[in-house]
Formats: C-alpha cells, structure tokens, sequence
C-alpha cells in the first residue's frame, strides 16, 4: 500500500449518499446520480452473470467435436442470448451508465448531472428493456444472432424476435438518455475554472462515447421498429419479393453497430487514461492529442460500417473505401497507446490493482486492434470472414479491452463507492488470473479461425479438439477471475478498512471530497486551478 | 435524500441561467437523436428511389395531393402559433399565451385528422400494405412505396401526439401560473420540438406527394 495517504481528518456534517436513506424506496425512487449509477452496477452484474452462464454452456459443447450436449437450435439460442446481453445488457451500459454516472458529476465538481429525473427514467426503460429481453429467453429464445439479420429475424423467423427487438429497441432510449444527460452536464455543469483543456480525460472520452450514444442508437431504434413492422403485418422494406433488399438491414444496422463498437472501448479508455496518470505519478503523456484521438474515434467510428459487408454482396469499390476508412480508425488508437506507454516511462509506477488491469487492456487491446486491421483489409477477411478469428478479434477488444477496463474502473473508484479498502492482494491476483484466463480462453480462437473453423457452429471436425480444449479450460479459468471480485469486494463493502477521502493520492476533484461521497458530492463547490494530471514535479526515479 | 416524490429535488445547477442553458442544450441534443431516428427511414427511401423510380412515382399517385397540401398550410400556421406564444410569453401575456397555444394545439388535431381520413381511404382503396394489398396494376415495388409512406407519415404522426400533449402540458402550466417571462424555458423547448416535427413534414411532404408531378 505504498500509495497510502494518511487521511486527514474530516468532520462530515453530510451524510454520505449510502447513510441518506436505507429503505428500498429511498433506492429506487433516488434521484442521486451515485444512487443511479450502483442500480445500474447492480443490474449489468445481474445480466452479466446470465450471460456468461450462456457462453460457459456453449464453451463445454465445444469441448468435443460432436454436439453432444445441446442441439443445434438450443446453441444457436444460446450464443443470441450470450450476444445480446453481453452487448446491450453489461458492456454498452457499463461504464457509461454505471461508472460514469457514478463519477462524473464529481469529477467536474458539480452536485448532480443535468438531468436528474431523466437519469432515474433511463434505468427504469433499461430495466424494462432488460425483463422483456429476459421474458424472450424464457419464453424460448431467439435464433437469430445479436444481429438479428433478415430474414432470420423476418421471414424465417421462429422464435421470440419481437419481444427480444422491443427490449433491445427500450434500452436504446436508456443509452439516448444517458448519453444526453452527460453531453448536457459535461457542457453546462462544470466547476469554476474547468476548463476543456482542464477535463480529466475520463470525461473526454464518455464525452465522445456519448456523441455515438446519442447519434448512432436511434438508427438502430428505426431498424428494429422496421423488423417489429414486419413481424406485425407481413410485409416489409427488407423483404426481396417486393423488391426489397436485406443488405439494406446489413446496412442500417452496422451504421449503429460499427459505432457502438466504440461505445464498447472509449469509456475504457478514459479509465486507462487515469489510472496511467494515478499510479504513475506524472500528467498523461500528450494529453490534448489523446483528447482529440477520443473525438478522432467517435466521428471515423461513423464511416466504417461497411467493412461489416465485405462478402454480403456489397459493391467492391464500397468495400475498398470502407477498408481504407477502417485503417483509419488504427492512428488515433495507436496513438493512445503510445500515449499511455509515455506515461508510464519514468514514471513513479506502483502496481496497484487497477493498474495492473489497465496495462491488462494495453496489451490485450493492442492485440485486438491489430487483428482488426487484418480483417480491415479485403482479402484477409474473405479469408477470415465468419470465422473464430474475427470471434478471438472482438473479444480482445470487448473482454480485453472494456471488461478489463471496468473491473480496474470498478477497482480505481471503490474506495469512492464504498467508502473502504479492498485486500489489496487477493485483488491482484484475481486480475492476472482474469488475464491469464481470457489469453488462454481467445489465443487458441485466433489459431482456430484461421485454420478454418467457421463461428456459430456446435460441431467441428475432430483436429480442431485440442485448440478447443485449451479454450474451455481458459474460460474456465477466467470464470474463477470474474467471480473473485464479487466475494472480496462485496466482503470490502461491509468490512473494508476505511478508504479516507483519497486513498491513491490522485489529483481528480472526486478524490478531494469525502470517501463515500457526501450526498451533494461537495461541501463547498470547488474551483480548479490546474490540470486534471498536476503530480508534484521532481519525484521521477533515478 | 433526494427522492422523486419530495417536492422539489435539489437542483444540480447554480443559477437559472445555466438551468436555461441546459434545458436547451437538452432539447437541441434531443433533436439530434430524433434526426437520426428519421435519418435511417429517410435512407432506406433513397435506395428504394433509386432503385425504382416509376414504382415510387406509381405509388405517389395513389396519395391524395390535396390532403398533403393542405396538411402542410396547416402545420406551418400551427408553428407560427407555438412562435407567438413564446412571444407572448417573454411579454409576460398570458391571455395570448393561451390562445396561441390552443390555435396551435387545434390545428395540430385539425392535421391528425386529415391524416386519419387519408389512412382511411388508403384502407378502403386495398392500398395497407399486407395480404390485401392490391398494387393496382403496378409493380410490386407500389407496395413497399406504400409500407415507407405509412411508415413515415405513421412516425410523424406519433411525434405529433407527443407534441399535442406536450402543448396540453404548457396550457395547463401556464394556467397554473407557472408560465413567465422569467420561467419562459418550457414553451421555448416544447416550441423547438414542435418547429421539428413541423420540419419533417417538410421534407415528407414533397417526398412522398409531389413524386409523381
């Protein structure tokens, strides 16, 4: 605990927003945007937990070649379920809506986000999306994938389509909320003397994952009523007997989902950004560049949906300037990640827990977005298309990248949530077991992929066993990784040693007011004077 | 505790400026997400269009042009209201606050009605997209011509119904009261969604009536 520092002592005269209340009502009436942001931990834990119970089943019936455990259907409806959930049920929300409405307001100094009302409604229309897609899966799941292709999810569809599109297309407006709410509050609510070139850079990057929140979510809100439509009345714009054409959906839908990639890293990467800053001691290398780089993915995140379409029949000359848009996308990420490794060189490094997952997504998100410059280049995806490799690609980025990056979010802003210490120990341990698990579980996919076999299959020719062994058992290893935190933070949270106001010694204004947080967050509203990063100069090692 | 239902919530901002400001920036935030929200119906227009022109000019014929027309005189005027209430407001007169608005919010009813006659006698013509479609001896293309038109005009027309509630909404504040030049921020919101709404009719209008002249 070399970052300890001593706290002083402070008497609260505000209760902390855990003491304002202990009745259920107090909880789910709050319109405390901290409040807000543990309903929403709480829910994304709950559809997380679900969801990798759907991706464990799947990962066992790939332990032989032949399907011996499910059937066919039943795989099917598993991996839509794992899809679904994970994408819009745990990673879209989770640090958005849970860290970020957790620390946002805080770290610029204010009292609530903009709209307090509307932040509680958002979890209401994300819960009610969630029990509707929870009622499909009950009711008997859908086959079609998380992207509902047509005409799996029109013509041919045979399962709960409808039920799964309307809580999909409900928790959209949940995300259209969030990301309005912050757009608002980090314009107009800033502390005295916060300046742009003063926002922790955190807030830089939710700022332009809330840009694609709020422009990309409702051309994926239109497309599922246009599915809903033609589930109603028989007919519809994607159907080819009309004259329709389903590529269209193709279309329609990666133009949100492509960007919602980036809804899915950009918060991680602000969590990146700090805790390089925190537990190393220095201001983030570059840190206009790595502003501009978060704004630099939002806005190409926007043109490179196509690269989704490469075989589907898209025209090639499409595909060759999405391609080139889609290297594009490469520069300002690498630039972070040079960024970040600046930060670190001579830097007062101490291998805290959240530090440790955050070099975690260094390692694992450069892996990701390499291979996603393999399958950005034409002939490599016709290659490729389908296949594990592109499985292995996006969870690098996802698992690697933004679980990575929550649990060191979650594991960074405890002490704020909770008020206490976690065991320091067991919680690193925990984060290399969850790193070793997921390279032991993704590597092999890579290879596999490569080698030819297709994804969304439950059976597989025999010489593909070994690689899918090694997977199982990295998946199961990773499970032990994810389920570790839930027992010793949720041990912490009762009987935690007391954090004190600012336990890593970090500079952010969330870290100057009292652990957990007053129920105003500020006794005083503060006014900024320096950078988000100002570590005191002269203390490089030799 | 802050909970939903103690009157009032602790306000998050330091000053009705930058209340005003937020409400505002909210709204035109909001209406960015509503661009997008048409964006992908308008897109999906533009390919079919394109890709069939004479079926698109076919099903245009279908629509009944003086409807459209006068849909859109109708809007227009009802927009101005919404404007000259917010005038009225910053004058602080609510007697006029209220006429506006109620000009405004029956021209919106008098354009759901029209539409409602023209959804009628599309149904009575076999012209819903469905089992009973009949293209009238044009291509099939008529019909997803007819499911887009229904679609979009269907659309709208749901804002419109948010809209009329939300001018019922201004009536009732401002009959409390509520409603000044120095609270003038919900008719000024309500109107930039209204002016939207209006907006997209706009470009429905010529799109969808005015093909096939």
């Amino acid at each position: 605990m070399s970052l300890l520092v001593t706290p002083p002592e402070i008497e609260t005269p505000m209760p902390s927003y855990l003491e304002s209340g202990h009745t259920v009502r107090s909880w789910l009436l709050t319109l405390d945007h901290k409040r807000i942001g543990l309903l929403y931990m709480a829910a994304i834990t709950f559809f997380f937990t679900i969801a990798a119970i759907a991706a464990a089943l799947m990962r066992i019936e790939l332990l032989t070649p032949q399907g011996d455990l499910v059937t066919s259907d039943m795989y099917n409806r598993l991996f839509t379920v794992h899809g679904v959930l994970m994408v819009w049920f745990f990673l879209i929300p989770s640090i958005p809506s849970a860290l970020g409405n957790f620390v946002i307001p805080m770290m610029i100094g204010a009292r609530d986000v903009a709209f307090p009302r509307l932040n509680l409604f958002s979890w209401y229309l994300f819960m009610a999306g969630g029990l509707l897609a929870l009622y499909s899966i009950l009711g008997g799941g859908v086959d079609t994938g998380w992207t509902f292709y047509t005409p799996y999810s029109s013509t041919y569809s045979n399962s709960h389509v409808m039920a799964m599109a309307v809580g999909v297309f409900i928790a959209g407006f949940s995300s259209i909320a969030t990301g309005l709410n912050f757009i608002v509050t980090i314009h107009k609510l800033r502390a005295p003397g916060m300046t742009w070139s003063r926002l922790p850079l955190f807030l830089w990057s939710l700022y332009a994952t809330s840009l694609i929140l709020v422009l990309a979510t409702p051309v994926l809100a239109i497309t599922l009523v246009l599915i809903t439509l033609e589930r109603v009345f028989g007919v519809g714009i994607f159907d080819p007997k009309l004259g329709g054409d389903p590529l269209l959906f193709q279309h329609l839908f990666w133009f949100y989902s492509h960007p919602a990639v980036y809804i899915m890293i950009l918060p991680g990467m602000g969590v990146v950004s700090e805790t390089m800053a925190v537990f190393s001691r220095k201001p983030v290398f570059g840190y206009r560049v790595v502003a501009a780089s978060s704004l630099a993915i939002a806005i190409l995140g926007f043109l490179v949906w196509g690269h989704h379409m490469f075989v589907s029949g898209q025209s090639v000359y499409a595909g060759v300037v999405f391609s080139l848009l889609s290297f594009l996308v490469a520069v300002p990420s690498a630039i972070k990640v040079f960024s970040w490794t600046a930060t670190l060189y001579r830097g007062q490094i101490s291998f805290e827990t959240p530090l440790i997952y955050s070099l975690g997504f260094i390692g694992l998100f450069t892996i990701g977005g390499l291979t996603g410059l393999f399958l950005a280049a034409l002939p490599v995806d016709v290659h490729v298309h389908d296949t594990y490799f592109v499985v292995a690609h996006f969870h690098y980025i996802m698992v690697g990248g933004m679980v990575l990056a929550y649990m060191g979010g979650v594991h960074y802003w405890w002490p704020k949530i909770s008020g206490r210490l976690y065991h320091e120990w067991t919680a690193r341990i925990a984060a290399i077991i969850t790193f070793i698990g997921f390279n032991l579980t993704f590597f092999p996919q890579f290879v596999l992929g490569y080698l030819g076999m297709p994804r969304r299959y439950h059976m597989y020719p025999e010489q593909f066993q070994t690689l899918n062994v090694l997977s199982t058992a990295g998946a199961s290893i990773l499970g032990v990784g994810y389920a570790l935190p839930l027992f010793y933070l949720g041990w912490s949270f009762f009987y935690g040693r007391k954090a004190g106001p600012n336990p890593w010694g970090a500079t952010g204004l969330e870290w100057q007011t009292a652990s957990p947080a007053p129920e105003h967050n500020f006794e005083t509203t503060p006014v900024v004077t320096t950078g988000p990063y100002a570590y005191p100069e002269g203390n490089d090692m030799p | 505790m802050s909970d939903i239902l103690l009157e009032p919530p602790p306000s998050p901002f330091v000053d009705a400026k930058q209340h005003s400001e937020a409400n505002h920036l909210g709204m035109w935030v909001f209406l960015a997400t509503e661009i997008l929200f048409f964006g992908g119906l308008f897109s999906a227009y533009t390919v079919y269009r394109w890709s069939t022109p004479e079926a698109f000019a076919q099903g245009s014929g279908h629509l009944e042009y003086w409807i459209g027309t006068v849909n859109t005189a109708v809007l227009l005027t009802s927009s101005l209201f919404v404007a000259l209430a917010d005038l009225a407001v910053k004058r602080d007169d609510r007697r006029w606050v209220t006429l506006h608005l109620a000009a405004a919010w029956l021209l919106g009813a008098l354009f759901l009605a029209l539409k409602a006659y023209e959804y009628n006698q599309k149904y009575l013509d076999h012209l819903v997209p469905g089992p009973n479609f009949d293209p009238h001896g044009g291509a099939p293309q008529v019909q997803l011509f007819m499911f887009l038109y229904f679609a979009m005009t269907g659309l709208h027309a749901v804002h419109m119904l948010f809209g009329l509630g939300a001018l019922l909404w201004l009536l009732w504040l401002n009959h409390r009261g509520r409603v000044s030049s120095h609270r003038a921020d919900a008719v000024a919101v309500v109107g930039l969604y209204w002016h939207f709404v209006d907006c997209v009719w706009i470009f429905l209008y010529p799109l969808l009536y005015l093909v096939a002249r």
